[in-house]
């Protein structure tokens, strides 16, 4: 119980991350700080976290609210980092500006949603997650392979950044930032901070609304739902269109902040493992435990991996020269995420931070099944 | 008869011997996955778990098989030594690869049994990546090569169109004893009858005084055995094996399984053979770069008009 008061206490801090998040890039000897010991910029990492937290939300719109099985939400990032790249790239003749591509990546990966949705949504649990994952592969392989159209495992590149309108330009320097999104990576931060906010604002809405309630109502017992005149289909096709949006969106700012929409293989199964990984770790159908789960798997993989590589290769590069396989983090990563996630389920199987009422049937099972007999 | 028919395929041509050359490497491969994907099917049939680890027990048992050979010298018998040398590797991977994964029920699937489903996923996921990591350590991230223990002359002759070599037989004449001999527990041992039951309903089949933990148990230990075995001929046939080996085949193995229908046991038998002649038909036909494309495009046309797999019965949602 200790360990859940800890983290109830944890909740508190929202406000607080909130400040830090929005305040940091100005917190420069921090950023410097940590440059010197990690090598590499935590606010540019930051802004993949938070690309990454879309992507996730998106992910537990489906997974955490409706209770479907996703294996393949890495396919609709995809999609959504190639439309953007289509869009832009100096080889193709729309180069459309960055929000009408934005808004056309979302649109075009909940197309895909749709159609993959429309024909697979009555599928069973199981058999629905199969072939989401095989949706996944597919457009993995079509991207490789369609080099005509995404020149295969170069990916499409480079991605112009975003245009800024002259007054923010003109302002832009008296806050100490550079008006070119090339030069600062705050411009990034705060453009994909501020999308992060939108959806998170967004979804806490839905959330509570009527279509929120009937995702839940879906999850908890379709039967029961449907007889209570829900349109399952309906509910399950809307959430399934609304997380490949989000999905898309996390891929055109994922696209555009890396200036390339990388090779195809950024988007196979094992980001959508990872990610999935992160909601159920933080706790499904939560919107701070999807955050804190992105924040911590993301982090260990982006951020600390490297960071420990760096400080053991430090450590023992004076004995040996190189680096010693044994003594390489990177080859253990994959054992202590693999050791996390086991203990985590088997400790704490609703999440760090679980949404209230998943928390209380999980707990509480035994009682309210005795109650309704 | 059959090898009669492939000598006069040979004989008629190239197309028709191309096709039967195909369909040959189609079904060979796809007894493999057969062999894999029964792991799978079983342990979904009876505790509803999709178990991700399988695939790597798989690998597993390739790198515990080719150190063995590494170690002994395997690869420096004579002919007749090596086939003692393979029937030695289809005992030691199989117990190694059983035991592998009846620790892996215990240890971290046991104690989830009445957690939620996603929970129990999510271990498994775990578990995978344990077990990839310990691949990774003990192989090395780079490809090995297996050696070949077989001779891989044709035996329909050496200008024969159809190829048909040891290697191939070999395939053949693990899996289809195994899958024979499984066929036959499930059905008529008594074992077997308390698997089925706790496939069907694990309360009743506690209640009628069925062990219920020791048949999953044993559940574990048979789908290991298998993934042992069809890591031995793996290594034989395919001669590549690396650490990612297991998360690729196992993919292909739960795509079997699936279309096949999850729980039924000949489906999968089934939904491997499919994949394995769809593979080897659209490398030759296709292209090499479209098969795993197309292999999942079907598993998705199937199971839109057969939403419970080719063999897989209707089930009615429960109230």
């Amino acid at each position: 119980m200790n360990g859940h008061r800890l983290l109830a206490r944890c909740d508190n801090l929202w406000a607080p991350c909130l400040v830090l998040a929005l305040v940091y890039p100005f917190l420069t000897p921090l950023e410097n700080l940590l440059f010197r010991y990690t090598e590499m910029s935590f606010g540019a990492q930051l802004t993949y976290i938070f690309i990454y937290a879309i992507l996730a939300l998106g992910l537990n719109v489906v997974v955490g609210y409706t209770g479907l099985l996703h294996l393949g939400i890495a396919a609709f990032f995809g999609i959504g980092a190639y439309i953007t790249g289509i869009l832009r790239v100096a080889a193709y003749p729309f180069q459309l500006d960055f929000l009408s591509t934005l808004f056309l990546s979302a649109l075009g990966a909940a197309l895909a949603g749709v159609c993959l949705g429309a024909p697979t949504l009555r599928l069973r649990g199981d058999y629905l997650a199969i072939v989401t994952l095989g949706f996944g592969e597919v457009t993995r392989f079509t991207l490789r392979n369609l080099e005509a159209i995404t020149a295969g495992t170069r990916g499409l590149n480079p991605i112009p950044p975003p245009g800024i309108p002259s007054p923010l330009a003109r302002l832009l320097p008296t806050l100490g930032i550079a008006p070119d999104f090339a030069l600062d990576y705050r411009l990034f931060y705060y453009l994909c901070l501020g999308v992060l906010l939108l959806v998170i604002w967004l979804l806490g809405n839905l959330e509570r609304s009527r279509w929120g309630r009937a995702c839940v109502a879906v999850r908890e017992d379709e039967l029961a739902a449907a007889c209570m005149g829900l349109r399952i289909m309906k509910v399950k096709l809307s959430a399934f269109a609304l997380s490949a949006a989000l999905a898309g969106l996390a891929g055109s700012l994922y696209a555009t902040t890396l200036g390339s929409t990388a090779g195809p293989d950024a988007f196979d199964f094992a980001r959508s493992i990872t990610i999935l990984a992160a909601i159920i770790l933080g706790g499904l159908g939560s919107l701070r435990g999807t955050l804190l789960g992105v924040f911590l798997l993301v982090g260990f993989d982006n951020v600390l991996t490297p960071l420990v590589d760096g400080l053991l290769q430090r450590w023992t590069a004076g004995a040996t020269g190189s680096a010693n396989f044994w003594l390489t983090f990177s080859n253990w990563k994959l054992m202590v995420f693999g050791l996390a996630l086991i203990l985590m389920t088997r400790f704490r199987p609703e999440g760090l931070l679980p949404s209230c009422r998943i928390q209380h049937e999980l707990h509480d099972e035994g009682a309210i099944v005795e109650g309704a007999a | 008869m059959a090898a009669s028919l492939l000598l006069a395929a040979s004989e008629s041509g190239s197309t028709g011997a191309l096709l039967l050359q195909y369909c040959l490497d189609g079904l060979t491969s796809g007894s493999l996955f057969a062999l894999l994907a029964l792991g799978y099917t079983m342990v979904y049939g009876i505790i509803e778990l999709i178990n991700f680890a399988h695939g790597d027990v798989f690998m597993l048992g390739s790198f515990l098989a080719y150190t063995l050979v590494a170690r002994l010298g395997l690869d420096r018998l004579d002919p007749a030594g090596r086939w003692g040398a393979i029937a030695l590797l289809l005992v030691v991977v199989p117990v190694f690869c059983a035991t592998l994964n009846l620790s892996i029920d215990r240890l971290v699937y046991k104690p989830l049994r009445k957690a939620p489903k996603l929970a129990q996923l999510v271990s498994a996921i775990g578990a995978s990546f344990v077990l990839m990591n310990i691949g990774l350590l003990w192989g090395g991230p780079a490809d090995r090569n297996f050696p070949a223990l077989l001779p891989q002359q044709n035996l329909l002759g050496p200008d024969a169109a159809v190829r048909l070599t040891t290697q191939d037989l070999m395939v053949i004449l693990v899996t289809l004893p195994v899958m024979i001999v499984l066929a036959i527990v499930v059905k008529y041992t008594q074992l077997g009858r308390a698997m089925r039951a706790t496939a069907q309903d694990p309360t009743a089949a506690r209640l009628m005084g069925i062990h219920v933990d020791r048949v999953i148990g044993a559940t574990f230990v048979i789908g290991g055995a298998m993934a042992g075995a069809a890591s031995v001929i793996y290594s034989l046939y395919i001669h590549t094996i690396s650490f990612q080996m297991g998360f690729q085949n196992g993919l292909y193995a739960f795509t079997a399984a699936v279309l096949g229908g999850i729980g039924n046991i000949p489906g999968a038998v089934l939904g491997g053979l499919v994949i394995g002649l769809v593979r080897s038909l659209s490398s030759g036909y296709v292209g090499e770069r479209w098969t795993s494309a197309l292999v999942f495009v079907i598993l998705i046309a199937i199971l839109v008009f057969r939403p419970s797999g080719l063999l897989g019965s209707r089930t009615r949602e429960k109230v």
